[in-house]
């Protein structure tokens, strides 16, 4: 749906990001729009800056300049709470189940902070495996019902955009494909999603465009109709 | 009456009530360092002092105030709780940081300032603190006499300890706290503001050691030196019970308290080394604490 970028407004606009953990600087200048409804992914190698880049929007970075706005309010100088209220959810890598938390009390764990989101009932439509488990210790749970788990619980909150750090990580074909049934379920319901993800396949059935990162900033930007044409451009930025 | 091994009934039960007594300040106490070394990491070496601080609040608001004691049940927690926000605020949360022993540090140094002050103006020797009329007298249990005073320190401590932990177990704040616990980067992520849970819990904790403070003023004499005496038991306890475990700290406070009247009983030599006997052992067999999971 390239052609519908003409309508759509800029959700997130992220110019010149510069990000750092200490001494170490890891972002290099990332520049990048994400449209509203759309699914982008940020695509590269371990260690280019994709997960970097997530969490400074989040604002859990050491320090960060340049700018990040959302909705047409700048991110940088804001207190790390207020970032999420605005409206975006956070999916991270390690999927940050809680051990100590029940699986009911992680899925209404974060704060609602808009109207607006799903209900538990629909998100359980959503993921059939998370249901019946609500008394489960949170960490009990396998590796891909943590990860629906991780992308359900914000789901309640009415963020309207998600950004969901490598969902597929470390999870057999067969969940993968659930994940991706429910990315493209949240799609049609109207989020505008971030997906960092190193299996650019999976990538290739749920994207609309697609950020190639290397070495902190971006290299190139491909939609997801010219993905095919670009294989082997994509093959020297991965290196697969 | 029948006697036990020799021991005339009256004497053990005496005993047993006064080992739930210090066993309930115990589990109060240890109950406010688990809280608050869950969440912020800290080893809080200022809770006796507040502790005794709590007890002085009481103490000084019945004499220039001439406020009694159920005033002082709930203005003592909270000025102590005031002054642990203050003292969060402006010196422990630049620590979070850095290595434990700094917070450890600091909080014994403020314990050495807190009891070195009251010192300086009340001197060591204890200032006696009245029973409140309602809870003066007995009862006569039949096969004890149990004073009422004691009687409610034991009540109200055990309503407080389990008050709190259902709602830290069992709650939407507690799920908040647990969670904020293991991950506090990803709890803020979700626009929780947890440097202010994280204030809160430390007066939330300081708060239940000036509780205790003046639960105790009544029955030991309010004295600079009263939360020094304490402290070094209740940091075996909690080492007994695990670190930063809930359940572990109270049961272990109550236990450690009627083991230590139990020993007064049948060796009472051995009364005041009991606690730590119990804790080599724990620590050879289950270095994590009997309630703690290893970190």
């Amino acid at each position: 749906m390239p052609d519908g970028s003409i309508i759509k407004t800029a959700m997130l606009e992220i110019n010149d990001l510069h990000g750092f953990y200490g001494e170490s600087h890891v972002l290099h200048g990332v520049s990048l729009e994400v449209r509203q409804g759309e699914v982008v992914t940020l695509l590269g190698r371990n260690g280019a800056g994709k997960t970097s880049t997530m969490r400074s929007i989040m604002g859990i970075i050491g320090r960060r300049t340049g700018s990040i706005r959302f909705q047409g309010t700048e991110l940088i100088g804001m207190a790390q709470h207020k970032i999420p209220r605005l409206g975006i959810g956070y999916v991270p890598e390690e999927r940050g189940i809680f051990s100590s938390l029940s699986v009911d009390e992680n899925l209404t764990l974060p704060p609602v902070i808009k109207e607006g989101g799903m209900t538990v009932e629909q998100i359980y439509d959503l993921f059939p495996n998370l249901k019946g488990r609500g008394t489960t210790q949170g960490t009990r749970l396998s590796g891909g019902e943590q990860q629906m788990l991780a992308i359900a619980r914000i789901l309640r909150t009415g963020a309207n955009l998600i950004l969901l750090d490598e969902p597929t990580e470390g999870l057999a074909p067969v969940i993968i494909e659930q994940i991706g049934v429910a990315v493209r379920a949240l799609k049609a319901r109207g989020f505008t999603i971030v997906l960092v993800e190193q299996n650019f396949r999976f990538a290739a059935t749920i994207a609309d465009r697609h950020y190639v990162m290397e070495e902190g900033h971006v290299v190139d930007m491909i939609p997801n109709d010219q993905l095919d044409a670009n294989m082997d451009k994509l093959h020297t930025y991965l290196g697969v | 009456m029948f006697d036990l091994l020799g021991v005339p009934p009256q004497a053990l039960f005496g005993q047993l009530l006064l080992g739930l007594i210090n066993g309930s300040f115990y589990a109060l106490l240890s109950l406010g360092l688990a809280v608050i070394f869950g969440m912020l990491n800290v080893i809080n070496f200022a809770h006796g002092a507040l502790y005794m601080v709590g007890a002085f609040v009481a103490w000084l608001l019945l004499n220039y105030l001439g406020l009694g004691y159920w005033w002082a049940l709930f203005l003592a927690p909270t000025a102590v709780g005031l002054i642990g926000v203050v003292l969060e605020k402006t010196m422990l949360s630049r620590l979070y940081k850095l290595d434990h022993l700094y917070g450890l540090l600091l909080t014994f140094g403020l314990a050495l300032i807190f009891e070195g002050a009251f010192r300086h103006f009340y001197g060591v020797s204890g200032q006696p603190y009245p029973i409140p009329d309602l809870l003066k007298g007995g009862q006569n249990l039949g096969f004890m006499f149990l004073p009422n005073y004691r009687g409610w320190v034991v009540v109200s401590s055990l309503i407080v300890c389990f008050g709190t932990w259902f709602a830290i177990e069992r709650t939407r704040l507690g799920a908040y706290l647990r969670a904020a616990t293991e991950n506090p980067v990803l709890v803020q992520a979700f626009g929780i503001n947890v440097p202010v849970m994280v204030s809160a819990t430390y007066a939330f904790g300081v708060a239940l050691a000036g509780l205790a403070g003046v639960l105790a003023a009544p029955i030991y004499q309010v004295s600079p030196l009263m939360g020094s005496n304490l402290i070094i038991i209740v940091f075996a306890v909690v080492v007994i019970g695990g670190m930063g475990s809930i359940l572990g700290a109270i049961l272990t406070g109550l236990g450690l308290g009627l083991m230590e009247g139990l020993t007064k009983v049948f060796y009472p030599e051995a009364s005041n080394i009991v606690v730590f006997v119990v804790m080599a052992i724990v620590l050879l067999i289950k270095p994590a604490g009997l309630f703690g999971r290893e970190r």
